[in-house]
């Protein structure tokens, strides 16, 4: 039901330092924002928690409800959902995204 | 349905008083844009918030794709 997908969303988050819900796969995007995610974080070298919210029932809608969102990719960071593809490069080229992965990793170990 | 540039500039620059919006078609299919948004009403929110200032003035588009991706950069005037 639609709120097990809420508590599912919350502790997926809450367990993985970056989660990315997103159209596809991480090997296999459907959406050139999700595949643009992706690359941010491969670049970066970081492991990340990818959920693909077209091959999961009811998790397209659940994500945008849980986060208040209307598009996907999602992207959180030490539980905090930081945004989008835009937010996500605009935060990677200023430095703030490797920041914020850093001590969401540290904070996990 | 296509939408026009020149109403997502008027929805948001109405929606947000005292901003200014640039809106761009980006592959010329009516649904695709880039917004480039001014607005001291952006001052002190982090860039979530002042994105979701933007989506929130669209959620019947947003929700059933007639706007299928809005791409946003957000700034206070003071911003660069």
């Amino acid at each position: 039901m639609s709120e097990d997908i809420q508590a599912k969303i919350k502790s997926e988050v809450e367990a993985n330092p970056v989660v990315v819900y997103m159209k596809g796969t991480p090997m296999f995007p459907q959406c050139g924002f999700s595949a643009a995610v992706v690359g941010v974080f491969r670049e970066l070298g970081v492991e990340f928690h990818a959920v693909d919210v077209l091959g999961e029932d009811g998790y397209r809608d659940g994500i945008k409800r849980f986060t208040n969102w209307p598009t996907i990719p999602q992207v959180f960071v030490g539980g905090q959902f930081i945004g989008g593809c835009d937010i996500t490069r605009e935060m990677y080229a200023s430095g703030e995204l490797q920041k914020m992965v850093e001590a969401a990793v540290a904070a996990k170990r | 349905m296509r939408m026009l540039t020149r109403e997502i500039e008027e929805r948001i620059e109405s929606g947000i008083p005292g901003s200014r919006a640039a809106v761009r078609d980006l592959t010329g299919t009516g649904d695709h844009f880039e917004a480039v948004v001014v607005a001291e009403a952006f001052a002190g929110r982090p860039l979530v918030a002042r994105h979701q200032m933007v989506y929130g003035l669209f959620p019947e588009e947003l929700r059933t794709e007639r706007i299928h991706a809005l791409k946003l950069t957000t700034r206070t005037p003071g911003e660069s």
